[in-house]
């Protein structure tokens, strides 16, 4: 297994959906791990697309949440429907 | 439980304010129900506990392949034979997903199998015992599969995002794999000869005792409940898991008009569950301990497959190789 690569799997569970990360699989090259993603997460219909991906062509962003990645949306509250008050005649937009 | 006595390395629990800041930080996020994921700061105990219980479960579930591949060739019908490869299809997805999450906190597959293969980790016990008869099939997917799944429910919920996940995939096929086994024990009882009827039975008596011990020592002889149940990488006790299989089996067990090898098993009006018999805890610690029917056969049943299987994995790279190749000329 050493020299196999890890992807990550994808799968579209419905058409118009969106893929959703599902795990990973151990494999030579993608095709074969688009046959080993389809018998590992799919044995039962769950999908009808799969996408496979080396998992080291992913760029993440840091893990921990205290990281300020994310810190510039907290405080943009303008950026939500809730800030903008209305009257009731009105407040059903 | 797929995965017994996994050693916490704790010398008993700290308080929060004994806790470095960010052990306190994430310790806070676990009682506040608040996942961890792979690239957060954890605890190194934390870490290794789940190594050794994902590994564990990991390796149980394909060795748990094994006594049942023993009856693969020889299914009394077509529907059974595929029934059971459907079965054990899903036990190896359930290693798979296993591995991966396992991955995920940075230790080795290959490692981690070699060190089963070495017997440094353990597999679940109740792998070790023998399938002696068809009807060992309907025992091990009613009571067996049973227990994983009173075992499994609450690891849905386990703090660590990618074994909570693997757990939510796995139960949802769990069902079908009890309902099969009790399937199969139904019939025989319904529409069996005197001597297939007494096939269910024996299958019940040898499967009892080792089932209940699927969830591990009696509380007060576990001593890594504690930590475990603090990181909330387990939710509930041993005995009370057991307790719940118990209560949830007996009346599927009368219903086949079968009984249980424990005299002392009966409903309790007072306590609302069913009173049950000591365990002998002896055969448990001998069978961890490596003292099993076929604790060594499995293994080296596993370890041939390895090997035998390398040429296959060498052939997959070198074709992946070639067609590389081709595509880059």
């Amino acid at each position: 297994m050493a020299d196999w690569t890890l992807f990550e799997v994808f799968v579209r569970s419905k058409h118009g959906l969106n893929h959703k990360h599902v795990g990973s699989v151990h494999a030579a090259d993608a095709t074969m791990a688009l046959e080993n993603a389809r018998e590992l997460y799919t044995r039962r219909s769950e999908g009808v697309s799969i996408w496979v991906v080396p998992a080291e062509q992913i760029t993440a962003s840091a893990g921990d949440e205290k990281e300020p990645f994310f810190d510039p949306a907290d405080d943009k509250v303008y950026r939500h429907a809730s800030f903008y008050k209305l009257p009731p005649e009105v407040d059903q937009m | 439980m797929y995965a017994q006595q996994v050693d916490t390395g704790s010398k008993g629990l700290k308080s929060l304010d004994e806790m470095s800041p960010e052990e306190r930080h994430f310790q806070e996020k676990v009682d506040a129900e608040v996942r961890i994921e792979p690239k957060n700061w954890m605890p190194d105990g934390y870490r290794k506990t789940l190594i050794r219980q994902i590994s564990q479960h990991a390796h149980s579930e394909i060795v748990g392949m094994l006594p049942e591949g023993n009856w693969l060739t020889r299914a009394p019908s077509l529907k059974r034979k595929l029934q059971l490869m459907a079965k054990i299809q899903d036990e190896a997805g359930h290693g798979l997903y296993l591995y991966s999450a396992m991955e995920t906190l940075g230790a080795d597959r290959d490692e981690e199998i070699e060190k089963l293969h070495r017997g440094e980790v353990k597999f679940s016990s109740i792998f070790t015992y023998p399938t002696l008869t068809w009807a060992d099939m309907g025992a091990i997917g009613w009571l067996v599969d049973g227990a994983a799944i009173v075992n499994q429910v609450p690891l849905q919920r386990c703090s660590y995002g990618p074994y909570s996940r693997a757990m939510i995939r796995v139960c949802k096929e769990e069902s079908f794999h009890q309902r099969q086994g009790y399937e199969i024990l139904l019939t025989m009882m319904r529409e069996g000869t005197d001597e297939q009827k007494e096939m269910v039975q024996d299958a019940i008596n040898r499967f009892w005792w080792p089932s209940l011990m699927m969830f591990g020592p009696s509380d007060t002889n576990s001593p890594n409940s504690a930590q475990s149940m603090a990181w909330k990488i387990k939710r509930h006790s041993n005995d009370e898991l057991r307790q719940r299989f118990l209560d949830q089996t007996v009346p599927q067990l009368e219903f086949l008009g079968c009984t249980a090898p424990d005299p002392d098993l009966k409903w309790n009006e007072e306590t609302g569950h069913y009173d049950f018999g000591e365990i002998d805890w002896q055969e448990f610690f001998d069978v961890l301990k490596g003292h099993s029917p076929c604790g060594v056969e499995r293994i080296q049943q596993r370890k041939k497959a390895i090997d035998e299987g390398q040429w296959v994995r060498d052939a997959a790279v070198a074709y992946a190789e070639k067609k590389q190749a081709n595509n880059a000329a």
